[in-house]
């Protein structure tokens, strides 16, 4: 592969290869010549997607077509409740949770028959028809993809597809044209705001870092993510790592560093993966080095795995064990801009943060700001689970409700079930009641309904959910990951935990929930790093949401969402049993007795609460108080 | 400067004070816990764990750990509002409730500083009793004794052993709640590559980190009609064991404490000086042998068993360097065993050498295989200052109000180049008052050497034995004994000697000394004792010693000779480490 050695060559390339999109972006070369793009995240690989693409390669040659039929895999395509995803271009019919038996019937009926294979087809759950194209699936239709613009629409293994979206151009505009300062203010002029929670102005933060003299500067991109469900920083990386690299070089360029880390956690093989092909290929093109694009400017990138520590999303903590370190966060200042990896400054940016530069240079810090709200500009990916329809990775413009996101997109609550609470911002985060569904998502207005934007984690609960419960979820979660530096963080965040299991196990009184907001405030006043100091946030809310949840818990003595299994009793109404021994048998404690033809009794003392004897019963007999 | 209040006062500090250090010099007493910084031996522990020093800072979200945060301009900070000190309360409340409440039986009763704190909140009720962490207590070496249960995470252990002594044994392991300063993997201390120095218990504010007492064998040995037990006491100990009664830090207290001793029944009361004596004329022939010949230089002391640990675990391809010398502490319980023995007739069997030492890693040194004559151990336990006051106030005996007596003989007889053993650059000092004579032939007219003396961690002299310019160093702490041998194994530096003791200061402020906790002043104060003591003694140069001159006469021979060999030196310092572990 030529190195491409300037910005006329790399606009060169960009016309050779922007063919290889033609097809996915609708434009038909004849009737018979079709693209099969299958999901290739992680999610989808789980379900077998690469069988799936190797099968359809497969009879590809087996049938000597490979002039007119191509299968590839693609990064995420964020439904990933439907997935494995299967997609056939120009036509972009979308098949769902395909398996790789069904990948003859798509062979022969589509590809060599031209029919749609109707069973595979997506099927709106309201309307109950089966839809043929992506862009017609609610869930697609109220997205605005910008930082996943490319996941999912091109093969994250090869450079070229990235360099025919226009890729890189960013970074040659700006080698040619423009001065680090010019790069700053234009990320000032564009709002963005870091990705990784906190929604610190990403600009600012490189001015910060570039006004430090320093011989050595560093870019880290934070890959270490760790909020409970959230996956958007892994799907970019899968699905689009030059995104990564291009911002990571813009940011180089604007504050005078020349060598970059991406800290990524061990736990993503495939993230790590596909961002070693991209970083070979783009060192080889000559887009990573020295002198890029011919320019003056020279800037590698390394990888870091981190070990899977969540404190080591923290800044502070992350640069530790960059250097070989424990993982420990410190006290801030010196911030890392001014003192950060081997004492040097260092910025430290979010994965989806550096995928949404390359944008802004593309296509102008004006439109940038254009979208979102007054004070949070751009899109957020959020990471859709728990009681949804549609569990998968949506992008909305800031500013959007929760209804639309939870409704619209996600397809409203699993199983009919009602909406409860929606938790975003991951364990520093609050539960949402359904008061604020209609609050217009942005990080001052969650910040000021007692949650977070966090890394855009969003779990949604339905009253089957019990919000003790979840938040001693989160407790327990912390308890686990804190590093244990601080005292408040270590020793607090467990007599919180303690408090709260308590609760839930029916042992609470109402002098704990006194104690557990006095304990909330003294950890998030003086716990060392953001992870202590957010860490009371989702007993907080939910104290503050759902009271009445907490003292149905301590003074009935009942979980109102039949969730805490200790508060929970199976009984047997003796009108209803009619003595089959059923129950009895099917009793792994052996704590049911009753002859038969007579009425059998639960011994509590016994009852490990299983529910076995619930779900034989076939009369209703059991029941659940 | 910069300019701030606290505390609604204004005052200017230079840049990059925190607002701890501020509050300080305007008498503002913040409590501290984890915070430790002895500017002397350039130790610093700010990790800002313990929360305790929280204030609250004008327009700052969160209060703020002063001893960790920079003073800025127009700062406004208040050191005792409602937050504050609830906040404090608080956070102490949570220490305690994942720390033992042993204390009536605690080692560190009442030199704790956790225990103080919690008295000086004035905190009486336990308010937190859910789970606390347990973890196997460490007695696995013979000196130095964990307690994971005891320790609150303040990390002053883990900044000594790493960032001042570089020996790199403790670090924070695990996460969370169980979260606990430990040797790698948790392995037994006596597996790791600790040297037991002991500074990590000197720094220690609770009994998470203390020396393995043996106060009771000594007693029963004491009570055992049998035995003839016999006492040597170190240098060091006679400037500090004072400040265990109440009296001044420095202040000798020798015929006392050898008059308390008596008193607890000891047959005779020895000092480690004479062996320290010994000591410089075995090792001077040494030092003359190999700088005649040019070889095998530098010539490294053996004095300190924290030193040669770490030599043998840091630069074992450094070996042949150190003298073949026991430590004092080993020659004087040698020459006890045979020497003493055979005149007093006593069966070396029936003797028990008790030493009153400085030090943890003493312990670690008496209980290594190699360090016994004969087939007799040299020296059978090792009290530390700490433990023999104790010992003391158990047998009712109160330095202040004792008569001085004086060491038995003839192993109580010293010199001033023994006694200043006990501080850094003492050993050199001692050594060249020696080198000299015997070198040169010549009188040596004026002793002082104070080119070496100081806390200083690192000072180099040149010396001229008439004409051969001779240049020697003496080393205090860990970390600066790598900077040297570094520069050594590099060919960067060249020397004839060098003194090396692992703990900054030297034994004045060995691991096992009365808590100095960052009262510095107390470890010069010890150091000007002792060379008070050199300056008031008529004779300084150990080959005067006369009980010295009539042990070679009357036993040995001359220095270096076969039996000298045999009963003060040791050949395989390394392997004899090794095997014990």
């Amino acid at each position: 592969m030529p190195e491409i050695r300037s910005q006329q060559q790399l606009t060169d390339a960009y016309e050779q290869y922007k063919g290889l999109l033609s097809l996915r972006l609708g434009k038909a070369v004849d009737d018979k010549t079709r693209l099969v793009l299958v999901c290739g995240g992680t999610g989808c690989q789980a379900s077998d997607s690469q069988k799936i693409v190797e099968k359809f390669q497969k009879l590809i040659i087996d049938n000597g077509l490979q002039d007119q039929l191509q299968a590839e895999i693609a990064g995420c395509f964020g439904f990933c409740e439907k997935g494995p995803i299967v997609k056939i271009f120009p036509e972009d019919v979308f098949y769902v949770q395909v398996k790789p038996e069904d990948v003859q019937e798509i062979f022969d009926q589509h590809l060599v028959g031209g029919q749609k294979v109707k069973r595979l087809l997506y099927e709106d759950p309201a309307l109950k028809v089966k839809i043929d194209t992506s862009d017609e699936i609610s869930f697609y239709k109220l997205q605005h993809r910008v930082a996943l613009r490319n996941c999912g629409l091109i093969n994250p293994e090869k450079i070229e597809e990235y360099i025919a979206t226009g890729g890189y151009q960013s970074l040659g505009k700006i080698l040619n044209q423009m001065t680090p300062e010019q790069v700053i203010d234009e990320m000032k002029k564009s709002g963005l705001r870091g990705r990784g929670g906190a929604g610190f102005s990403t600009g600012k933060k490189w001015e910060f870092a570039r006004g430090y003299a320093n011989d050595e500067k560093f870019v880290i991109c934070n890959a270490d993510e760790g909020d409970p469900g959230a996956f958007m920083d892994r799907s970019i990386m899968e699905g689009d790592s030059h995104s990564v690299i291009e911002g990571m070089c813009i940011a180089g360029f604007a504050i005078g560093a020349h060598q970059g880390y991406v800290y990524i956690r061990a736990e993503y093989p495939l993230a790590v993966k596909r961002l070693q092909i991209a970083l070979d290929q783009a060192r080889e093109r000559g887009l990573l080095g020295k002198n890029i694009l011919g320019s003056e400017f020279s800037f590698d990138i390394a990888i870091r795995l981190g070990a899977g520590a969540f404190v080591c999303g923290e800044e502070t903590a992350l640069i530790h064990s960059l250097q070989g370190m424990r993982g420990e966060p410190t006290t801030k200042p010196p911030f890392p801009a001014q003192s950060g990896l081997w004492g040097k400054p260092t910025i430290v940016n979010n994965v989806e943060t550096l995928a949404n530069v390359p944008v802004i240079f593309e296509r102008g810090a004006d439109w940038y700001s254009s979208i979102g709200t007054k004070t949070s500009k751009g899109t957020k990916v959020f990471a859709l689970a728990g009681k949804i329809n549609n569990v998968g990775l949506v992008e909305v413009p800031m500013g959007t409700t929760l209804r639309e996101i939870i409704y619209d997109i996600g397809g409203g609550i699993k199983g009919g079930g009602e909406f409860k609470s929606a938790q975003t911002g991951g364990p520093s985060g609050g539960c949402i009641p359904k008061q604020y569904l209609d609050t217009p998502i942005d990080y001052e207005s969650l910040a000021s309904i007692g949650s977070m934007m966090g890394s855009g984690g969003m779990i949604i609960m339905s009253d089957h959910d019990c919000m003790v419960n979840i938040a001693r979820f989160y407790m327990e979660f912390i308890v686990e990951e804190s590093c244990g530096r601080c005292v408040p963080c270590r020793i607090g965040n467990k007599r919180m935990l303690e408090i709260l299991t308590n609760i839930t196990e029916g042992k609470g009184t109402e002098t704990d929930l006194l104690e557990l907001r006095s304990l909330a405030e003294t950890i998030m006043d003086t716990s060392l790093c953001g992870l202590g100091q957010t860490a009371p946030n989702p007993v907080l809310s939910t104290l503050k949401y759902f009271m009445d949840e907490y003292e149905a818990h301590v003074i009935e003595k009942r979980c109102p969402a039949g969730v805490c299994q200790k508060l929970m009793r199976y009984e047997i109404l003796p009108e209803k049993c009619i003595g089959c021994t059923a129950c009895a048998r099917g009793c792994p404690v052996g704590c049911i007795s009753g002859a038969v033809k007579q009425v059998h009794v639960i011994d509590q003392s016994k009852c490990i609460k299983c529910g076995a004897c619930i779900t034989r019963c076939k009369f209703g007999a059991v029941v659940r108080i | 400067m910069i300019n701030l209040t606290i505390d609604g006062q204004q005052i200017s500090v230079p840049e990059g004070t925190t607002i701890l250090e501020a509050a300080r010099s305007m008498h503002l007493d913040i409590p501290t816990l984890c915070y430790l910084n002895l500017e002397k031996i350039k130790y610093l522990n700010q990790v800002a764990s313990c929360r305790i020093c929280v204030v609250e800072v004008e327009g700052r979200r969160n209060l703020a750990p002063s001893c960790a945060t920079p003073v800025a301009e127009g700062m406004k900070v208040v050191t005792n509002s409602k937050r504050v000190l609830s906040s404090r309360r608080k956070n102490l409340e949570l220490i305690i409730s994942n720390h033992p409440f042993d204390c009536l039986v605690c080692a560190k009763s009442t030199d704790c500083e956790l225990q103080r704190l919690v008295w000086e909140f004035g905190i009486n009720t336990q308010r937190y009793d859910g789970e606390r962490s347990e973890h196997a207590i460490d007695r696995s070496s013979s000196a130095l004794k964990r307690d994971p249960n005891k320790c609150i995470m303040c990390r002053r252990c883990e900044t000594m052993c790493n960032e001042v002594q570089t020996v790199g044994a403790l670090t924070a392991f695990g996460r969370g709640f169980n979260t606990i300063v430990a040797p790698a993997e948790k392995e037994p201390i006596v597996n790791s590559n600790c040297v037991f120095c002991g500074q990590c218990v000197s720094v220690c504010p609770t009994a998470a980190l203390t020396g393995i007492g043996y106060i009771q064998e000594v007693w029963a040995a004491l009570f055992n009609p049998k035995k003839t037990v016999i006492v040597q006491v170190a240098p060091a100990v006679r400037v500090a064991v004072g400040e265990e009664f109440g009296m001044a830090a420095g202040e000798a207290v020798t015929g006392k404490l050898v008059a308390g001793l008596r008193r607890l029944g000891f047959n005779a009361i020895f000092d480690t000086t004479f062996g320290a004596d010994l000591t410089v004329v075995e090792e001077s022939k040494e030092i003359i042998e190999r700088i005649e010949k040019n070889e095998n230089l530098p010539i490294l002391t053996s004095c300190c068993p924290g030193w040669i640990n770490f030599l043998e675990h840091s630069f074992p391809n450094l070996k042949y360097m150190p003298s073949t010398c026991k430590s004092p502490q080993q020659m004087t319980g040698a020459i006890i065993k045979t020497y003493y023995a055979e005149k007093m007739g006593i069966d070396p069997k029936d003797i028990v050498v008790v030493s009153v030492m400085p030090c943890i890693a003493k312990k670690y040194e008496a209980a290594l295989p190699n360090e016994e004559t004969y087939g007799i151990r040299d020296v059978d336990y090792v009290l530390t200052t700490r433990e023999v006051a104790k010992m003391l106030k158990e047998g009712s005996v109160d330095l202040r109000h004792i008569q001085e007596e004086e060491f038995d003989n003839p192993l109580g007889q010293s010199t001033g180049a023994g006694v200043i053993f006990g501080g850094t650059g003492g050993v050199l000092e001692a050594a060249l008052r020696t080198v000299y004579e015997k070198a040169t032939g010549k009188t040596l007219e004026d002793v002082n050497f104070t080119a070496v003396r100081g806390l200083n961690g690192m000072r180099i002299a040149e010396v001229d034995l008439d004409g051969r310019l001779v240049r020697v160093a003496a080393v205090a702490g860990l970390g600066n004994a790598r900077k040297v041998l570094e520069k050594i194994e590099s060919g960067e530096e060249k020397f004839d000697i060098i003194e090396i003791m692992a703990c900054p200061g030297g034994c004045v402020n060995g691991g096992g000394q009365p808590y100095a906790e960052e009262r510095e002043e107390i470890i010069e104060q010890r150091l000007s004792g002792l060379y008070q003591l050199d300056r008031n003694t008529k004779i300084r140069k150990s080959h005067l010693n006369p009980a010295i001159q009539a042990l070679y006469q009357e036993y040995l021979g001359e220095a270096g000779s076969h039996k000298a060999h045999e009963i003060l030196h040791v050949t395989d310092l390394f392997s004899a480490a090794v095997k014990q572990k």
